[in-house]
């Protein structure tokens, strides 16, 4: 059993930030800008102060939730598209809740975190019983549903929490928000939130889940080799149900640390875009819980720095989310990497070019 | 000496491993020269090397006497050698002419021109007696057929060192006699053929010369006129190897598995099993012979739970499992040994830990309360590897997938005989193997019998079927041509019924 952290895995995650921040530095360069002077404040503005840490941990909050999200399906076998949609509903629903009832913040919260983690969860039941009754494919029926949760929000907030304007609701009471005084002191004011303890708790128990117990066993079976986990009496398709669901809680919970957490209010019109960066984030972390968090931490550095180093220089934003792209990219190529690395450690000894 | 391949001292490493080490070989003009070793001893990898699909560390090649380069494949192509893998690399689409031509089209001004290729495939074709049909479709046509296409090919290409990668592992007896044949004529032609086998009975038939490899070394190369199979065998393993198993008489004991007018139909819905009725008593294994495709497997996955039988029934231990779902019969102690180990058997991503604990990963001491108990999964896994002599590189930590063959079966027998059955299914068990690790499953599955369990052997290898069944059903078109005791009956009678003669006829 894999108990530590995958080696390879880490060296390829590692190699891809760097040849990303190489390709970073390169466009910079002609671009007419000092790579030097742009990543000193890309960097700096993510991590400068209390109130820049917290602010990239804010925005990591969400990230590390969604990329669990995608990384826990694709241990199955199954690819979450729809983490977008699962966290929109899973942020409705913590909203609504926010707004509905007035309790004492410390009853009322987990009742929002666990509305969050219900709603998206069902959200995401949806298509795993389709597949494992249809045989829908997830991707499809993920992205669609990603839509109905886009009309949905749409139609409901204006119509039972409309707030200021007509495309967000109210902002929620103090009680039902993530945030709280003595996190917004430490930090200086920052985002950070009661959100990070969620996704913190979340990679522990997705890691233990994955590594440890009887359901992750068989859901990494399933997901490995459907044939073998049938020929051994493991129920295929309630597992594709189950992973799907625990996918969509994860994703949901996103939403709520989106939602009630970072922001105060929720708006129509927009599928966050937290659910695709999942996929990012655990494709660069290999799907593996602890690396999620890295790579999360990461991106959220960059998101936080980016209009920092815009402000500072004449670099545009833009290339920051190049960046990101170009790490996406790397790590997607990873097996290239690997067999780079592999020729390098044989190429060297001998000096032969053949 | 008129050598038309010599490759001298060559070595080769992979991370961990030295896959050839010091490896030389000569093959003589016009001669059928195999190369004989067990799964993972390094014939592929020399083959590679001779191929131009590896680089060796160390080593030359000569080939017609000078020595040579080999870069790619391309080079070995140029040099006239030519390779039929073991997975034939055809376009299932494509008629034979489009493949022959794949990569060297015949064109006039950017127009394809088939005819002249057509005609030349029918020369060849008649002159080495290959009998292909230059414009039939691939996937229309045999195995046996793809092969000889594959071979084709070569002669198109005009080579004349041809290496044949484990050519008969895919075909049935009647294709294997024709491809030696084939094998004949080449070598009357001219061609000089390097064979790469496990199967001593067609190293004997065919070879003139054979070199033997194990674990990476040449441990001799042997003329075979004057060399038993029991010598080469030796060679191979390094130990002394028993063909025959040691087959006591038999005490059947109660029926353990009763099939009562069973119907099946496979994936397209067309009845694959058609009213079979057997019994499985304990103590004996009861044999199923046929070739392959005539409901063998829709039987098996009928039995073991994979899939929903038509009509009829299935008594486990005398309860109806018809319906039952897979977890249910195996509670009931049926296990089974699957006909694709990598495919259903092992989660090849899985450790060999992993594996062993696949259908019992839920139960004490494996897990408790939803927890899985490392401890107990990782000691479970040093007995059984040391048990059942399964060789890895890190022991209960490995990946299934990096073990050899040989190794990934025997995890899979060792798991299925330590979960004690009543009933163990072993469908084509030693598909594959080698010498060694064929005797030793071999010798498994009879001590399983010996202690009054019921075995169902399904097998293509009727002499596999012979060897170690006390009785054997036969099946064709997915009816039940009948039962023979093993011992009143011998490859000829068993071969009638299979083709579907019932047994009146052959006495």
């Amino acid at each position: 059993m894999n108990f530590q952290v995958n080696n390879k895995a880490l060296l390829v995650g590692v190699s891809a930030v760097v040849l990303g921040l190489l390709a970073g530095a390169l466009l910079m360069l002609v671009t007419g800008n000092d790579p030097f002077q742009g990543y000193q404040y890309l960097f700096a503005g993510g991590l400068m102060n209390g109130e820049r840490i917290g602010n990239t941990l804010a925005m990591a909050t969400p990230l590390i939730l969604t990329g669990l999200s995608v990384a826990f399906a694709f241990r199955t076998g199954l690819f979450n598209i729809g983490a977008a949609g699962q966290a929109l509903i899973g942020g409705l629903v913590a909203t609504a809740i926010g707004l509905t009832f007035a309790w004492p913040k410390p009853l009322l919260l987990p009742v929002v975190l666990l509305g969050s983690a219900v709603g998206g969860g069902l959200w995401a039941w949806v298509s795993g019983w389709m597949k494992a009754r249809f045989n829908v494919h997830e991707v499809v029926s993920t992205i669609m549903l990603n839509w109905i949760a886009y009309w949905i929000t749409y139609y409901i907030v204006p119509a039972y929490f409309k707030g200021q304007f007509e495309t967000e609701s109210r902002i929620i009471p103090q009680a039902s928000s993530l945030k709280v005084d003595w996190m917004t002191n430490l930090f200086s004011g920052s985002y950070l939130n009661l959100g990070i303890f969620v996704a913190l708790a979340a990679v522990v128990v997705t890691s233990i889940i994955l590594n440890r117990t009887v359901l992750g066993y068989r859901l990494k079976a399933v997901g490995y080799n459907r044939f073998a986990a049938e020929y051994a009496g493991i129920h295929v398709s309630r597992h594709i149900v189950a992973s799907m669901t625990v996918a969509g809680a994860l994703a949901g919970l996103a939403g709520a640390t989106l939602y009630v957490g970072y922001a105060s209010s929720i708006q129509i019109g927009v599928l966050p875009s937290i659910g695709l960066d999942g996929i990012a984030v655990a494709l660069l972390a290999s799907n593996s819980p602890l690396g999620v968090m890295g790579s999360a931490v990461f991106f959220g550095v960059l998101e936080s720095g980016k209009g920092f180093m815009n402000a500072m220089t004449k670099i545009p934003p833009e290339v920051g989310d190049t960046i990101i792209a170009t790490i996406i990219y790397f790590a997607a190529t990873s097996v290239l990497i690997e067999r780079l690395f592999t020729k390098w450690g044989k190429r060297k000894p001998r000096g032969d070019r053949t | 000496m008129d050598s038309v391949i010599e490759m001298r001292n060559i070595r080769k490493e992979f991370p961990g491993i030295v896959a050839n080490d010091d490896v030389s070989l000569s093959v003589q003009k016009g001669e059928i020269h195999a190369l004989l070793g067990e799964n993972g001893a390094g014939k592929s990898t020399l083959m590679s090397v001779l191929f131009g699909l590896y680089q060796p560390e160390a080593g030359s090649l000569w080939v017609h006497g000078h020595e040579v380069k080999m870069a790619n494949p391309n080079v070995a192509g140029e040099l006239g050698i030519g390779m039929v893998h073991q997975h034939f690399q055809l376009v299932h689409n494509f008629t034979v002419t489009e493949n022959m031509i794949l990569g060297i089209e015949p064109q006039k001004g950017g127009v394809l021109t088939l005819k002249a290729a057509a005609q030349r495939i029918r020369e060849l074709s008649r002159q080495y007696g290959l009998d292909v049909d230059p414009d039939a479709k691939i996937e229309d046509v045999s195995v046996g057929m793809q092969q000889r296409v594959e071979i084709l090919k070569m002669l198109y290409r005009d080579s004349d060192i041809l290496i044949f990668d484990e050519p008969t592992a895919v075909l049935t007896p009647q294709e294997i006699l024709d491809l030696m044949q084939i094998m004949r004529n080449l070598q009357k032609e001219g061609k000089s053929i390097i064979l790469i086998t496990h199967k001593l009975k067609e190293i004997k038939a065919i070879a003139d010369r054979c070199t033997v490899i194990r674990r990476g070394k040449v441990v001799g190369t042997i003329e075979v006129a004057s060399t038993t199979e029991e010598q080469m065998a030796q060679m191979m393993v390094g130990r002394q190897v028993t063909f025959k198993v040691d087959k006591g008489p038999s005490r059947p004991g109660p029926v353990v598995l009763k099939i009562d007018h069973l119907s099946v139909r496979n994936s397209r819905k067309i009845m694959a099993v058609k009213d079979v009725s057997f019994e499985v008593r304990s103590g004996e294994i009861l044999g199923v012979a046929g070739v392959d495709g005539n409901g063998q497997t829709e039987l098996v996955e009928a039995i073991t739970g994979l899939r929903s039988s038509e009509s009829g029934a299935i008594f486990l231990g005398g309860s109806d499992i018809t319906k039952s779902t897979v977890r249910q019969r195996l509670e009931r102690k049926l296990a089974h040994i699957p006909e694709d180990r990598q495919k259903c058997g092992l989660i090849l991503d899985f450790s060999l830990a992993e594996n062993f604990i696949l259908e019992n990963h839920f139960k004490v001491p494996f897990s408790k309360k939803g927890f899985l108990q490392r401890e107990a999964i990782e000691k479970n896994a040093v007995r059984l590897i040391s048990a059942f002599d399964v060789r890895s590189a890190e022991g209960p930590r490995s990946k299934v997938r990096g073990l050899s063959g040989g190794n990934q079966q025997k995890a899979i027998v060792g798991r299925e005989i330590d979960s004690n059955p009543e009933l163990l299914v072993a469908v084509q068990p030693t598909r594959g193997l080698d010498v060694g690790s064929i005797e030793y499953i071999h010798k498994r599955l009879m001590e399983q019998r010996d202690r009054g369990k019921a075995v169902l052997l399904v097998s293509l290898e009727l002499d596999e079927i012979l060897d170690l069944s006390d009785r054997v059903v036969v099946l064709c078109r997915g009816e039940l041509v009948g039962t023979v005791s093993a011992q009143d009956t011998d490859e000829k009678a068993v071969g009638l019924m299979m083709a579907g003669v019932p047994q009146g006829a052959a006495g």
